[in-house]
């Protein structure tokens, strides 16, 4: 035995990572008010520093991309927050930069998310001329009603027309909307669905309602003065998805996601796929497959402080750490059953170089497969949509 | 040592709250035993446990020094006695080191169930009884109808009743020179072999076992060889000494005197409670009558939480052990819970103090299994069984027929709460024995089945009675019922922790509270889980609880993994703490909760 051994093995295990995909997550962590139900890592400030921001992200982007040069992204993601607020000129630039590390070719997906307010549509445009052939727009409702109870500064109207906006510009689109709203009723839910119908681009998120630590909603929903659907009404409200999306094409390749033929998110699948990304700017995180080992890495939250390490040591980085093999199989798992097409097992192993059944108890994995929660089809496993309904408990149960 | 003329020994009893610790506080400080800055309220209650509660669980005993009118100088020993009726056997071995007691009535309450128990154990224990009349500052008091009421229901002259306010003061110097001057002195003959009796012992950390005796002939002397008469057990004596309430150290401990000794002594069976000291050079004929051994009433599976904590559960019982002979316990292994053991309790109120004290002093997070009495099983075979344990029922059909334990109540009850009282007796398959009034309120007498009173018998008649009835009882024998043995299954299997014995009569309302109850409880699982209640293979009572059919389909990307990952991890270690019963996942909770309906 010579050094050759682990090098393959470091070798295999890279390999496997990049076969999930490579991508870019830029966060932009500011927004003009805080939603009651939103806990990402968002904050409102008067004065935005836009000339800090494009350097200091820059800063980042050149160490990240020193120790993955030569890569091939497959997408850039610009989230937030309200990235929609950034000077299309600073995401002009980062797309610049990202040449003097990577390979990013014309075909890869280049996704902001953005607002419907008129005033962040107007500048559209300016997104799509600095390279944003994507763009994904957070509706949330199509009721006024609902976007009141969401807190939304944007009328229904508004977020048609911004939707209608970008049809115009962006190649493609997609629109986020939440439903399992308190007091949501099936025939409302399917007018809203209808009514945003001929806009849809190739794809759409749908996301239930959660509530999250921390913010307004959370406090309102313990003293119970905001109550969500039950099982039974959430159910019913998912068959209207189903029913309306299924109609108009859309198939669920994700827990909370649809897309048209060819419209699945290439970003997103990266993270479901165990792929390998960089997060660059304040709260983001990150897999690195280097050298064998998978590396999580996860940067300051709080914007000036992270503004302030970028400037000293040129990162904002708070942690890297080499994730164990168990955790690497756990992550595959976790998100990899998300997907409609389920997750290889193979090259999760290869990636982890731990068998997946150190993870996975064997007697429930079957018990799951005999109930209908599972399918295996050869060396791959995923869930059916029986299982993928109630994925929390499958996994639950699953993993040992 | 002191004159045996100048002794006087005596113990205060009452019913609870009625004032007993506050008169000691006043009757140590008059005697000057603390200085004022020593004196926290209620010196004698020295356990965490007792102070939050305001119970006295453990005998203890205070010397005073006295200086009566007549200008001599007298030591008062002052035995405390506990006053829950769970630990009435400690009363009784207490009021043995004495030979008077003050019978401590609130004057605004008067007598309750306690004070009746707690006076016809004086009685029967040949005390001089002093009553005393407690709480006259308030308005309310009321002595002369609490006077009669003690010559009514106690038949005890209280003509030359002292007034007092344990609270202000008045009336204690007064009761001071009443018990020099009408209780007895101790008799016993100090040139007589060493006969002292064993009335309490207790494991200190640092000094081994601390025995509490009261000598009765001889002497007792440092360096002493000493022989404990009922185990042969033989130590020498290191320490002497008498509570001030705080220990110190004497020469000797003379006939009539109660004190303490020290020596070396490992393990508490060695200075059993009851029985005689004497002196190993030159012992006694004949030990002293000793007491009827304590024995545990109330059974309960003691289980960790956490499987990983069984070793330290098993030192602290063995720990708690030392200190409280009281409560027994041995091995058990139960399917769902593991391993665990399972113990024996002088009451219910027993079994809470042990359970806090394991949790609060070594830190264990437990599961309690229902509690349960001894039944006595007749089998075809001609034997008898005694069953502890639910899990043990043997095969209905080796069963000739079961007996079970029956308790004498005594309640005593304002007119106004005498209908919901008598209906929960009822309700309790009690049966009445007497009715009699005393004065306004009405004193019932009932035959109950221990059994349903361990469960919430106490809590029902507080709520049903808004605390104006008082309750105390006697174990009063076997009796022969129609007891079957209630399961409860969950998907089919049965899980023995949870399984109980019941009256016939009672069985199906308990078998749906608790089916009811678990409903609750169970977290919802990937598939319908089917709780039923049987007798035999009779259902009784069953609940569903629905398969999950939906999460909540959330977002899940790049910044969520690792928290995702991070969930799902303390999920795991959450699945620990379940107990499986068959593919079913309890959460230990839904066994505490369930087994609090009873
Ligand atoms: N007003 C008044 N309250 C008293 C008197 N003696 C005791 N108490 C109060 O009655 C309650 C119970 O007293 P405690 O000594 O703990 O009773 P124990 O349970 O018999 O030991 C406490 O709140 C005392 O402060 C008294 O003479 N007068
Ligand atoms: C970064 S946010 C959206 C970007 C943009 N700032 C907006 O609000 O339109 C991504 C999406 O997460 C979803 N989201 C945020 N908080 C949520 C919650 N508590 N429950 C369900 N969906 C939530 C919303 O649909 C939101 O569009
Ligand atoms: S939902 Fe969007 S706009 Fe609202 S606080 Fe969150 S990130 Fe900002
Ligand atoms: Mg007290």
């Amino acid at each position: 035995m010579t050094t050759t051994a682990p090098a393959t093995a470091a070798a295999a295990c890279e390999a496997a990572a990049l076969e999930g995909g490579f991508a870019l997550y830029v966060h932009w962590p500011f927004c003009l008010h805080r939603c009651p139900y939103c806990d990402f890592n968002s904050h409102v400030r008067p004065r935005l520093p836009q000339e800090d921001f494009r350097r200091a992200l820059l800063a980042e982007l050149d160490r990240a991309g020193a120790e993955t040069a030569g890569r091939t992204l497959d997408a850039v993601y610009f989230g937030g927050g309200t990235p929609s607020l950034m000077e299309p000129a600073t995401v002009a630039a980062v797309l610049a930069r990202t040449a003097r590390w990577w390979r990013l070719p014309a075909e890869a997906e280049i996704t902001l998310e953005a607002n419907p307010t008129s005033a962040e549509a107007a500048r559209f445009r300016d997104f799509r001329a600095a390279g944003v052939g994507r763009l994904s727009l957070g509706v949330q409702a199509l009721d006024e009603a609902g976007l009141r109870l969401l807190g939304r500064r944007h009328t229904a109207a508004e977020a048609l027309a911004a939707l209608e906006r970008a049809a115009a510009i962006f190649p493609r689109w997609s629109c986020d909307l939440i439903t399992a709203r308190p007091g949501q009723t099936e025939a409302g839910w399917r007018r809203e669905l209808l009514r945003v119908a001929p806009l849809l681009g190739d794809h759409l998120s749908v996301y239930e309602l959660t509530i999250e630590p921390g913010t307004p909603f959370h406090r309102l929903h313990r003293e119970g003065r905001l109550v969500l659907p039950d099982e039974e009404r959430r159910l019913r409200l998912a068959a209207v998805t189903a029913e309306v999306l299924g109609g108009l094409g859309f198939a669920p390749y994700e827990v909370s996601n649809w897309a048209r033929p060819g419209g699945a998110s290439r970003h997103n699948l990266v993270y479901w796929r165990s792929g390998d990304w960089v997060g660059l700017g304040p709260g983001a995180h990150g897999r690195l497959t280097l050298g064998g080992r998978r590396i999580a890495t996860v940067r300051i939250r709080r914007p000036e402080a992270w503004l302030r390490a970028v400037a000293v040591r040129g990162s904002g980085e708070e942690s890297r750490e080499a994730l164990t093999p168990r955790e690497i199989l756990l992550e595959g798992l976790l998100m990899g059953l998300r997907l409609a097409e389920g997750v290889s097992l193979a090259r999760l192993e290869r990636l982890a170089g731990l068998p997946v059944a150190a993870v996975v108890d064997t007697a429930a994995l079957e018990g799951l497969v005999a109930a209908g929660d599972l399918v295996r089809e050869g060396e791959r496993l995923r869930a059916t949509a029986r299982g993928r309904a109630r994925l929390d408990a499958v996994l639950a149960a699953l993993l040992r | 040592m002191t004159d045996l003329a100048r002794i006087r020994n005596f113990a205060i009893v009452a019913h609870i709250d009625h004032g007993k610790s506050t008169l000691a506080d006043r009757l140590i400080e008059r005697c000057g035993a603390l200085d004022p800055r020593e004196m926290t309220s209620q010196v004698l209650d020295s356990m965490d446990i007792e102070r939050e509660r305001g119970i006295t669980i453990k005998a203890q005993t205070v010397r005073l020094v006295y200086e009566a009118r007549d200008g001599e100088t007298y030591v008062l020993n002052l035995v405390d006695t506990p006053g829950h009726v769970d630990f009435s056997y400690e009363v009784s071995r207490s009021l043995r080191a004495c030979e008077g007691a003050i019978l401590l009535v609130d004057a605004t309450q008067g007598v309750e169930a306690q004070t009746l128990a707690n006076a016809y154990q004086a009685i029967d224990a040949d005390l001089e009884i002093l009553p005393v009349l407690n709480k006259i500052d308030l308005p309310a008091a009321d002595p002369e109808r609490v006077r009669r009421q003690i010559e009514d229901i106690i038949g005890l002259d209280a003509e030359d009743a002292l007034l007092i306010s344990a609270k202000t003061g008045e009336g204690v110097d007064a009761l001071l020179e009443a018990i020099v001057r009408r209780l007895p002195p101790p008799r016993g003959e100090a040139e007589a072999p060493l006969r002292a009796l064993v009335v309490d012992s207790w494991y200190d950390p640092y000094v081994g076992v601390v025995t509490l005796v009261r000598v009765k002939d001889g002497t007792l002397r440092r360096g002493q060889r000493i022989r404990f008469m009922g185990t042969g057990a033989v130590y020498t004596v290191d320490r002497v000494g008498v509570f001030t309430p705080k220990p110190r150290e004497v020469t000797d401990l003379g006939p009539g005197e109660i004190g303490f000794l020290t020596a070396g002594i490992k393990e508490i069976a060695h200075a059993r409670v009851g029985d005689t000291v004497t002196d190993d050079r030159r012992p006694a004929p004949e030990p002293l009558p000793g007491f009827q051994p304590s024995h545990p009433v109330v059974f309960c599976g003691i289980f960790p939480v956490d499987t990983k904590d069984y070793d330290q559960l098993r030192e602290s019982l063995a720990k708690l052990r030392l200190n409280d002979a009281s409560f027994v316990y041995e091995p058990e292994t139960s399917a769902a819970l593991g391993l665990g053991f399972r113990c024996g309790f002088l009451g219910l109120l027993h079994l809470e103090i042990v359970q806090e004290r394991l949790e609060r002093e070594f830190g264990l997070d437990l599961v309690i299994t229902a509690p349960s009495v001894v039944y006595r099983v007749h089998l075809t075979d001609g034997t008898v069984r005694e069953l502890h344990n639910p899990a043990d029922y043997p095969d209905p059909t080796r069963i000739v027929k079961i007996e079970e334990p029956y308790i004498r109540a005594t309640i005593l009850v304002p007119e106004r709460y005498l209908g919901a009282v008598l209906e929960l007796c009822e309700q309790r398959r009690g049966e009445q024995v007497e009715l009699t009034w005393v004065g306004s309120r009405a004193m019932v007498v009932y035959l109950l089945p221990l059994n349903e009173v361990v469960y919430d018998f106490y809590d029902r008649l507080k709520s049903v009675s808004r605390g104006y009835a008082s309750f105390d009882y006697q174990m009063e024998g076997y009796r022969e019922s129609d007891l079957v043995k209630l399961r409860i299954l969950v998907n089919g299997e049965p899980v023995e922790s949870l399984s109980m014995i019941v009256h016939r009569r009672m069985a199906e309302q308990r078998g749906r509270a608790m089916c009811e109850k678990l409903k609750e409880l169970i977290p919802r699982q990937l598939f319908e889980v089917r709780i039923q209640a049987a007798i035999g293979s009779r259902i009784v009572a069953s609940e569903r609880v629905r398969a999950l059919r939906k999460d909540v389909t959330a977002k899940c990307y790049g910044g969520d993994v690792t928290r995702k990952r991070k969930l799902l991890e303390r999920q795991k270690e959450g699945k620990k703490r379940m107990r499986q019963v068959g593919k079913v996942e309890i959460p230990q909770e839904a066994f505490l909760a369930a087994l609090k309906v009873g």
